[in-house]
């Protein structure tokens, strides 16, 4: 079984690239580019060195002793939370922006969620001395705050996406949007493993790092460069396509991808893409997508915005239906407890996205010789005004 | 996968009998009331307007504005659906005999399924279809015998950055008309229209001597850009600029008719 695409963009039978016309020389000129520029010296050269003295890699793959007792196995955190900007999302901006400036583009736009995205691609564009257009929905903008405060101290323009739900599918459409009516100078740095092919697959390459170091850094901790599961949240799914990548064709570590359930997955409030979701067209790819019968897009609901979207990238589409991955989701209730959990068993504030992976060892249950690695995606700094205001809500003991 | 069945509709006839100045009106179903799609599709008949095109309504419509945008969303909040739609124009061709085309984005088509709505459009008497998102590879590949066995036109965009060598596959695989988007812009953005020359573009396309018929879409709005538009192809698209009128008539039927006559005469 092959879980990478294929030559025409395709991961089994999702993906491809459902783009309007306007769109077809932008999407096609990157297609014919972005293997020969990833895979040239002089961006791997430019990416690596930005990666370890910018970003700050490799990050620690930190064994969790305490937490590791609670579930009487062996937890390890991958610390994405303490990379540059506090999340995975860099891996990607930076390595878009190197090929954007390959390819001549001036002016660089993205959507953003939990902000973390558009905080990285403002970062890279301050980085590179470009100008930075960042689209977000308006209900996103105000339960984050701190990062809109960021992308503009960074210099970049955030435009609030008015239409639909106001959260990260409508950004995401105006982003699009955007990009149509300014389609040559611009280059769409897309935050995650979505969107028309070649995104999918340029989002997971530039974020496999992440699985390149964990077997490294394993290999060297334990003497084995396989864990026994690697446990990631699913938003679009980059940071799990990114912890994942590397293992995908070794069978025996299981991958579990968490998806937000919001207020319970048939609660009508959840984001639970693979539990509720029926293959459809959104954002440029065929993908598992929430759906009302006629093809409508349903608003989805979890308490972490960056979670916070109807559907998942073809990848894990593909990873879902084939069985290769298993997928399990965390409601908003158990994602909050799980980062309070977190924070007085290791002292490590997740972002709400990171807490919903944590959340997982408390739903399933190890061996004592298990090797579990928990993408730790990002740090909750941005999520600080949630984590107060929800508390007498969440930790109430009942 | 570049031969193509002759196919004989309304659109095809139409344009073997008149070559110019052919106005088509976009308008969204279902709105601004779910009942008056039959209604406002007569109203442009009886206007003369040449042929019409009518939008289905999707919530995440990416190569749209505002204007369409929200008469989407109030369509899909009236209750339209695909099934409403084909149901209102069930009968139509005991009383319209203008080419009609719809227009929607792909997702709302394969849930209806593909084989299914093309067949029964078909049926109804609808000639073509609209799909944006539709890329032309996934059409030739899997849908375009299907369209051309239910005699339907598969209209493909165009836009000033498709390649002479693209816009020679669309030609030859185009039964109906080239989709000329005129700037590159989503629909109905009237700050493009006036910063970009649009001259070059449209003269290249009317210099290339290709065999389809071409219509210029994207904001074309009044009597001015109607005919800038027809002296560099067979005709011209209105969609917002209609749509907004529609959204706040008192009276539908004769806003339409003197919103055609103004363009027209
Ligand atoms: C910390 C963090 N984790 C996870 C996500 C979800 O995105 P993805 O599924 O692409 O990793 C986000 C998105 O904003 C995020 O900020």
């Amino acid at each position: 079984m092959n879980y990478n695409v294929d030559k025409k963009g395709y991961y089994g039978s999702f993906g491809g690239a459902f783009i309007p016309e306007m769109l077809y020389p932008n999407v096609e000129e990157l297609r014919e580019n972005y293997l020969k520029i990833i895979n040239s010296e002089s961006f791997q050269t430019e990416y690596k060195d930005l990666l370890r003295n910018y970003v700050g890699r490799p990050t620690p793959l930190y064994f969790a002793k305490r937490l590791s007792e609670k579930y009487n196995t062996n937890v390890y955190l991958k610390r994405e939370d303490l990379c540059h900007t506090g999340a995975h999302k860099i891996n990607n901006t930076i390595g878009q922006i190197l090929i954007a400036k390959r390819m001549g583009k001036t002016r660089i736009i993205a959507e953003t969620g939990a902000g973390q995205h558009g905080v990285a691609t403002a970062t890279a564009c301050a980085l590179m001395g470009m100008p930075c257009v960042v689209h977000m929905g308006a209900v996103d903008i105000e339960r984050q705050k701190p990062n809109v405060e960021r992308m503009k101290m960074l210099g970049a323009e955030v435009i609030p996406a008015m239409t639909g739900s106001k959260t990260l599918k409508d950004a995401t459409n105006e982003a699009l949007r955007d990009w149509i009516n300014n389609p040559v100078d611009t280059f769409y740095i897309i935050g995650s493993v979505v969107g028309p092919h070649p995104y999918p697959d340029m989002v997971a390459r530039l974020q496999a790092v992440i699985s390149e170091e964990i077997m490294s850094e394993l290999q060297t901790i334990t003497g084995n460069p396989e864990p026994t599961h690697v446990i990631a949240c699913v938003g679009g799914g980059s940071n799990a396509a990114g912890a994942f990548y590397h293992f995908l064709d070794r069978k025996n570590v299981e991958l579990i991808a968490v998806e937000a359930a919001g207020e319970g997955i048939y609660s009508g409030y959840s984001a639970a893409t693979t539990f509720l979701g029926k293959p459809g067209v959104l954002h440029g790819s065929k993908t598992l997508l929430m759906q009302t019968e006629d093809g409508q897009v349903v608003e989805p609901h979890s308490i972490s915005a960056g979670l916070d979207y109807p559907g998942i990238g073809p990848m894990h589409a593909h990873l879902f239906e084939t069985g290769r991955a298993k997928f399990i989701s965390a409601t908003d209730k158990e994602a909050f407890q799980a980062a309070f959990m977190l924070a007085r068993t290791e002292g490590i504030i997740p972002a709400l996205e990171s807490a919903h992976a944590v959340a997982a060892l408390e739903t399933l249950t190890f061996k004592n010789s298990d090797v579990v690695v928990v993408n730790l995606s990002g740090r909750g700094d941005k999520d600080m005004m949630t984590y107060i205001t929800r508390k007498e809500e969440f930790l109430t003991k009942n | 996968m570049e031969t193509t069945t002759k196919i004989s509709n309304r659109l095809t006839e139409l344009f073997q009998k008149k070559s110019n100045n052919l106005l088509n009106i976009y308008f969204t179903a279902g709105y601004p009331a779910i009942n008056d799609t039959v209604t406002v599709l007569k109203a442009l008949e009886k206007a003369g307007v040449d042929m019409v095109e009518i939008g289905m309504p999707y919530s995440d419509p990416v190569a749209d504005g505002p204007i369409i945008q929200q008469s989407s969303l109030d369509s899909i909040n009236n209750g339209m659906t695909i099934k409403t739609l084909l149901g209102q124009l069930k009968d139509i061709r005991k009383e319209v005999t203008i080419p009609i085309l719809v227009m929607g984005y792909f997702n709302t088509v394969m849930q209806y399924g593909v084989e299914k709505f093309m067949q029964e459009i078909s049926a109804i008497g609808i000639d073509g279809v609209i799909l944006p998102d539709l890329p032309l590879d996934e059409y030739t590949e899997h849908y375009q015998t299907l369209c051309e066995s239910h005699n339907i036109s598969n209209v493909s965009l165009i836009t000033p950055n498709t390649s002479d060598e693209r816009l020679h596959v669309i030609d030859n695989i185009t039964q109906g008309f080239i989709y000329m988007v005129s700037t590159n812009s989503t629909t109905g953005n009237d700050a493009k229209k006036t910063e970009d020359n649009h001259d070059a573009y449209f003269s290249r396309i009317k210099n290339m001597g290709l065999k389809s018929p071409r219509m210029i879409g994207f904001n074309i709005k009044n009597k001015e850009t109607f005919e800038d538009a027809c002296a560099y192809a067979n005709g011209a698209i209105i969609g917002s600029a209609f749509v907004r009128m529609l959204s706040t008539s008192k009276n539908i039927e004769a806003d339409i008719i003197q919103f055609v006559q103004r363009i027209k005469n």
